[in-house]
């Protein structure tokens, strides 16, 4: 054997950046570079877009998570506690809602809200209900199963010792189990959190007046108004200024749980 | 609240008859009559899964009885119609495995279920709870989360905590088999000043000097049934039956059981390997 298996497994290593560079150097080449900074970056364009894009569009994102995230979240719990409930009607509801909402598109879930509703019931929810109902609703199918596993992740000795001291089986959930789960399932639900954000998107399909446009929805309107795509990009960046820092918590969360077993 | 028509068995601290205990076809515990008077230390002994810690746990219903009754200060727990959340404040349940509670401080651990349970106001659980972490002496480790304490100081506090809600009795669950060797001195210290105030106990426990030195009864217990109870000099130094003098002989000299578990243990010679 001429090459020792350390050597060869350099020289392949060399190799694949020898690839990797060329391509980049053949791309830089070829691209009209005009063209690309016009498409996705004109400054005049990004320059329109402001203040606009944060004080309506980045607030209106934000809002409509938290509102998706805290009836969700509210709605997960009450769907978890029923999950473990000793009352099997209890369970089958929410095993039937979990696998309902986990199953199905959330488009299905906004139009449904947003148009099924009102034409049916013929009621005209507000704006903001019917975000807060559409998101929380989904969302709270797939909490509900992460606050389940967080909940019997609690160890049985902790509700014995809770139950010892004369504490009844709720004042034992609600004061020594609950706490500890959601310490143990924050890292999950920053998660849902990040996707949520994300999924705020879908109320486009809504109907939205102009100060209710969110980011993407935002970005669509400029992109037809300034053919561009610049827009499009700096909504991108703008979701990323938001799901960026929940990613990085979501990871110091997980080396605290780790650190703490 | 008690009535008088039998004052012996109103004054006994615990009373259980005809206990039987199954987990599924399993039979745990097959007919246990035994009681504790008030003021009395009993220590339960036995080989693992003779149904000492199931004894114990149906005391305060941690487990369900199969079959018998259970009585604690003049009220039948047993009974389906007791509250038994009013009942179990009345019992302290120290466990081996600590179960401190690990999102609250030693301070909070004390003072939750006295706030929660007995309704008193912050300044006097507190009061009470620090006058307990005195008693154990951990006064220093009050605002310490139980993950910064040693497990000898965990279960430290995990007594302070049952002691906080002021009980009749103390049932203390191998309270110091989790714990490394040189920390189980400061437990039994705490518990050796507990029996000399006069609490009831009632502990399942592998040490024998404990056992000897501060027990007023020594129990017995070997496949679900108590074989032999009696004073601690009685029993461990001159057992009456041969169940008891086999389990002594391996917990008093563990060296001897140690070898001969060693020799039982070795793989048969059909499954043997060459390294």
């Amino acid at each position: 054997m001429p090459l020792s298996r350390r050597k060869r497994a350099r020289l392949f290593r060399g190799v694949q950046y020898a690839v990797l560079a060329a391509a980049v150097l053949v791309f830089a080449l070829v691209a009209d570079w005009g063209t690309l900074r016009h498409a996705f970056f004109d400054i005049e364009v990004a320059k329109a877009l402001f203040p606009d894009i944060i004080t309506t569009a980045l607030v209106n994102t934000v809002k409509y998570t938290l509102l998706g995230f805290g009836f969700g979240l509210g709605l997960g719990l009450v769907l978890a506690l029923m999950r473990l409930s000793q009352v099997p009607p209890y369970r089958w509801l929410a095993v039937v809602y979990i696998e309902f909402f986990r199953g199905v598109p959330a488009l299905l879930v906004f139009i449904a809200l947003g148009f099924g509703v009102p034409l049916a019931f013929e009621v005209a929810l507000d704006m903001n209900i019917t975000v807060m109902l559409s998101l929380g609703l989904v969302g709270a199918a797939y909490m509900a199963e992460t606050i389940r596993a967080g909940i019997q992740a609690v160890p049985k000795g902790q509700t014995e010792a809770a139950r010892s001291l004369g504490m009844s089986s709720g004042r034992a959930m609600r004061s020594i189990v609950i706490p500890q789960a959601f310490r143990i399932v924050l890292p999950p639900l920053t998660n849902e959190l990040i996707l949520l954000t994300k999924d705020s998107s879908l109320v486009y399909l809504l109907g939205l007046s102009l100060g209710q446009f969110e980011l993407a929805n935002f970005g669509r309107d400029a992109l037809n108004e300034h053919k561009s795509l610049t827009p499009i990009l700096i909504a991108g960046l703008l979701y990323l200024v938001i799901t960026l820092p929940l990613g990085h918590l979501v990871r110091r969360l997980e080396a605290r749980t780790a650190k703490a077993r | 609240m008690q009535t008088d028509r039998d004052p012996v068995t109103a004054h006994r601290a615990i009373e259980v008859e005809g206990l039987h205990k199954s987990f599924g076809a399993l039979e745990v515990l097959k007919g246990i009559d035994f009681s504790v008077e008030r003021g009395e230390v009993v220590c339960v002994i036995g080989p693992s899964g003779s149904g000492k810690s199931t004894l114990l746990r149906c005391v305060n219903l941690l487990e369900e009885p199969t079959a018998g009754r259970v009585t604690v200060a003049g009220t039948e727990v047993t009974d389906p119609d007791v509250d038994i959340d009013r009942v179990r404040r009345r019992i302290g349940m120290v466990f081996q495995s600590f179960n401190l509670f690990p999102h609250l401080t030693a301070l909070e651990n004390l003072t939750i279920a006295q706030r929660r349970v007995l309704r008193r106001d912050r300044a006097a659980a507190e009061r009470v709870a620090r006058a307990n972490l005195e008693r154990v002496g951990l006064s220093d480790k009050e605002a310490a989360y139980p993950a910064q304490l040693s497990g000898g100081q965990q279960q430290r506090v995990a007594i302070a905590r049952a002691l906080s809600m002021e009980p009749e009795l103390m049932l203390f669950d191998e309270p110091t088999s989790a714990l490394d060797p040189e920390l189980v001195g400061d437990v039994l210290a705490v518990m050796r000043g507990l029996a000399q105030d006069g609490m009831t106990m009632l502990v399942v426990t592998h040490e024998m000097s404990f056992a000897r030195e501060v027990a007023d009864r020594v129990v017995f217990m070997d496949a679900g049934i108590i074989v032999e109870q009696g004073v601690p000099e009685r029993v461990i130094a001159d057992p009456q039956h041969e169940r008891t003098r086999t389990f002594l002989a391996r917990v008093l000299d563990p060296a001897a059981a140690g070898i001969s578990e060693a020799t039982e243990a070795e793989a048969p010679p059909g499954d043997q390997r060459e390294p």
